[in-house]
């Protein structure tokens, strides 16, 4: 075993090239790689244990047909077929877009607004990122359970309580079709946004004061010091957030379960909580074959979406 | 020591413990073996120390086995993938529907060998005990408790609302007044349906059977799916009704089991449909108030109508080895079975569930016959500490009613497709029942076929 050590280029450096040294294995021993190697081994196992043979073995199994008990059987494409020929993957790709397109109206603006918001102010900062962030840290099934009950969707219902105080509703929330999602979301903003909120409020703090100043000196209003110096200095960075919070639509599963199970009548069923139920809700069904299938083309499609995002914003993040 | 060679001896260390916490096994050092048996969740700490009780005495009885309990309840979301995943206790309970499709699918233990010697075992109701067979006729999973659907109601709701609580409805048409009736005076909910959870297709196919119909057709290997009928549009067109004519369903249509027995019990429910049994349940985990409590039996209407039944059964985990099967077996045997066929254990059972202030007396159906239900009734008395009279509307009629078993075939698919058919009537006033159920025909054939 060689490893080849980095060589410096004459232009980086202005010097004469450096003759490449080799190391055998014995010199990387003494080196140290040994122990380098030993104390990456328990993070290696668990990875591959946890991760990488998982992932390997999903994409395995959607080849077959298997019960996890009994000997699995290769059947081709045929789980691909099953996937998608199933009426119910288009409404659950529906409802995920859907989810995904009033999570980005309601969740991509609130952290922002807030975050700015909050870096404003000069006073009592800490307790305002302490309280943005405080959901957080609520365990989501404690979360959706308080939530389930304010969304009560009798008069006498918390949020209904709230809205006939001002003379609207009782609102049926998540016991009709057209307003369940949206008040799924409505949560999964709430229990989200601290996280965002704290990424940009680190990431404000690397915006040079300087150009406030020289703002300020242009005679610039706060709404134009944050459309031109926050908002473009936060780019890169809201960016990522982006793609983030696209990935993390697309993937949208614990509200749906503990909140509506998918109902009323397919309302909620997202791209996830089918790939659940492909695999566990028929108690007996377990075509994991058919899950797996959907998770690996599920997959594929974020991946490639991902490339394509950041090779069509790849000099913004740097402009 | 040189810090290098420190370092790597931690590190060592470090990937050796990790390694170590992969290793198990079902024998204990002292050559016990260890048994892990289901305990319901959310338990009182009454009945946790009346199951521990049970657990010592079946360890004192047998030496050789250790038992470690661990929470389980059979959930119809959650079952496959602790199948799947390994993580189900070495002795657990399912519904009579999953029990032919697990044996057709060697997920379960053969135990048919061991279940043989049971003393009884001649005695089980041959109906009942086809929900464990395989296609040979073995016993693998061994039928503990079976039910008919009942009608509970709550007494202090037909009150308030100025109806007389031991005059519970007989007919359909005396559920909807009745649930009108309390929904107008009380602002609770008259009448509530479980949705959601597969447990939507459950009651409306116990709704079915109520009405004269049956959901699928069986001839020979072949099922025909039978949704699309006059049977069953009645009975969504009743629900249909009470959902928007009368206003008397209440303001949640999503319900799971667990979320129906919390609101009934917290009087927020006049009326729903459950289990016969199912008081236990309501006492030990949503804390009902007995005064509160009544059951009857479901209305039938119509030619053929009946009575949903199923059951419970034990089954063994299909990775037991021979020695964890043996004591599992003889855990079924001790826990679930002996106290209703001996009466020293009938008696002892009783007197220490009665003690921790838990149930004894619940109406069940026998798994064997009338008689061995009348007989154990007989052993237990003293200790029976149910409202006996509350239930009597259910009691009095329960060995009467013409008991319907549940589908037999890809069961609990064709309840996740009956999930959605109620949860649109219920949620959507103009919700085509005829085209609904036909679409529903339609998936649930193919899910048959496929079967």
């Amino acid at each position: 075993m060689t490893i080849t050590a980095e060589k410096p280029t004459t232009a980086a450096t202005g010097r004469p090239p450096v003759r490449r040294r080799r190391r055998s294995l014995v010199t990387w021993v003494r080196g140290g790689g040994l122990g380098a190697l030993l104390f990456l081994l328990p993070m290696l196992v668990v990875f591959t244990a946890f991760s990488w043979y998982p992932i390997a073995e999903s994409v395995v199994m959607s080849f077959q047909q298997t019960n996890l008990v009994t000997a699995p059987v290769f059947v081709g494409l045929d789980n691909f077929r099953t996937v998608l020929t199933d009426p119910l993957l288009w409404t659950a790709v529906r409802n995920t877009l859907w989810f995904a397109l009033l999570a980005l109206l309601l969740g991509y603006p609130v952290p922002l607004v807030a975050a700015v918001l909050m870096s404003e102010v000069r006073r009592f900062r800490g307790l305002y990122s302490a309280l943005a962030y405080l959901p957080v840290v609520i365990p989501p099934v404690v979360a959706v359970l308080l939530w389930k009950f304010f969304y009560d969707a009798g008069p006498t219902g918390v949020f209904n309580t709230v809205l006939r105080a001002v003379g609207l509703g009782p609102l049926p929330w998540l016991q009709d079709s057209s307003t369940a999602m949206a008040s799924l979301v409505m949560e999964a903003t709430w229990a989200a946004a601290g996280g965002t909120v704290i990424i940009y409020l680190a990431a404000l703090t690397s915006v040079s004061p300087d150009l406030y100043e020289a703002a300020e000196i242009d005679g610039a209003s706060v709404w134009r010091k944050i459309w031109h110096v926050t908002l473009p200095q936060l780019r890169g960075v809201l960016l990522i957030t982006f793609i983030l919070q696209i990935i993390g639509t697309a993937q949208v599963f614990l509200e749906p379960f503990l909140f509506t199970s998918g109902g009323p009548a397919h309302a909620t069923t997202t791209i996830l909580l089918l790939i659940y139920d492909y695999a566990f809700a028929g108690t007996l069904g377990g075509d994991y074959g058919s899950a797996t299938a959907l998770s690996v083309l599920l997959a594929l499609v974020l991946a490639v979406f991902s490339a394509v995002y950041f090779r069509l914003t790849r000099s913004w993040g740097t402009l | 020591m040189s810090w290098k060679l420190l370092t790597t001896g931690a590190a060592l260390a470090v990937a050796a413990t990790a390694l170590a916490g992969c290793a198990g096994g079902d024998t204990s050092a002292n050559g016990h073996t260890t048994l892990t048996v289901s305990i319901d969740p959310g338990l009182d700490k009454g009945a946790v120390a009346a199951f521990t009780t049970r657990v010592k005495q079946f360890e004192t009885a047998n030496p050789g086995i250790d038992v470690r309990t661990q929470e389980f309840k059979w959930d119809a979301t959650t079952f496959t993938a602790k199948l799947a995943g390994g993580t189900l206790p070495d002795v657990f309970t399912m519904p009579f529907t999953d029990g032919r499709g697990l044996i057709q699918r060697r997920q379960i233990a053969d135990i048919s060998g061991l279940v043989k010697a049971f003393p009884y075992f001649d005695k089980f109701s041959p109906q009942i005990a086809k929900a464990g067979e395989a296609d040979d006729g073995g016993m693998w999973a061994v039928p503990i408790s079976a039910y008919g659907q009942a009608l509970h109601y709550n007494r202090t709701l037909f009150t308030q609302a100025g109806l007389n609580p031991d005059d519970p409805p007989i007919t359909w048409d005396q559920v909807r007044a009745d649930a009108r009736q309390i929904a107008q005076r009380t602002g609770q909910a008259g009448y509530a349906e479980m949705t959601t959870d597969n447990t939507g297709g459950w009651i409306l196919t116990t709704l079915d059977y109520a009405f004269g119909g049956r959901t699928e057709q069986l001839g020979g290997d072949h099922a025909k799916s039978t949704l699309d009928t006059p049977q069953m549009t009645a009975a969504l067109q009743e629900l249909h009704a009470m959902r928007w004519d009368d206003n008397s369903m209440g303001s949640n249509f999503l319900y799971d089991w667990n979320g129906i027995n919390q609101d009934f019990a917290a009087g927020r429910v006049g009326m729903y449909v459950s289990g016969g049994a199912n008081y236990g349940s309501l006492k030990a985990q949503n804390a009902i108030k007995p005064a509160d409590y009544g059951v009857t039996a479901l209305p039938l209407t119509g030619k053929d109508a009946g009575v949903l039944g199923g059951g419970t059964l034990a089954a063994v985990s299909a990775t037991a080895s021979d020695s964890v099967k043996a004591a599992a077996v003889k855990w079924i045997d001790f826990y679930y079975m002996q106290k209703q066929t001996n009466q020293d254990a009938a008696v002892a059972d009783a007197k220490a569930t009665a003690d921790s202030g838990e149930v004894v007396g619940a109406p069940e159906l026998p798994v064997f016959d009338k008689a061995q239900y009348d007989q154990r009734m007989t052993w237990i008395a003293r200790y029976v500490n149910v409202p006996v009279k509350q239930m009597a509307p259910y009691t009095d009629k329960m060995f009467d009613q013409p008991l319907v078993p549940e589908p037999t075939k890809s069961t609990q698919q064709v309840y996740a497709l009956l999930d959605t058919v109620v949860q649109k009537v219920l949620t959507d006033r103009n919700a085509s029942i005829p085209a609904m159920l036909a679409d529903a025909q339609l998936q649930a054939q193919a899910l048959l076929d496929k079967s």
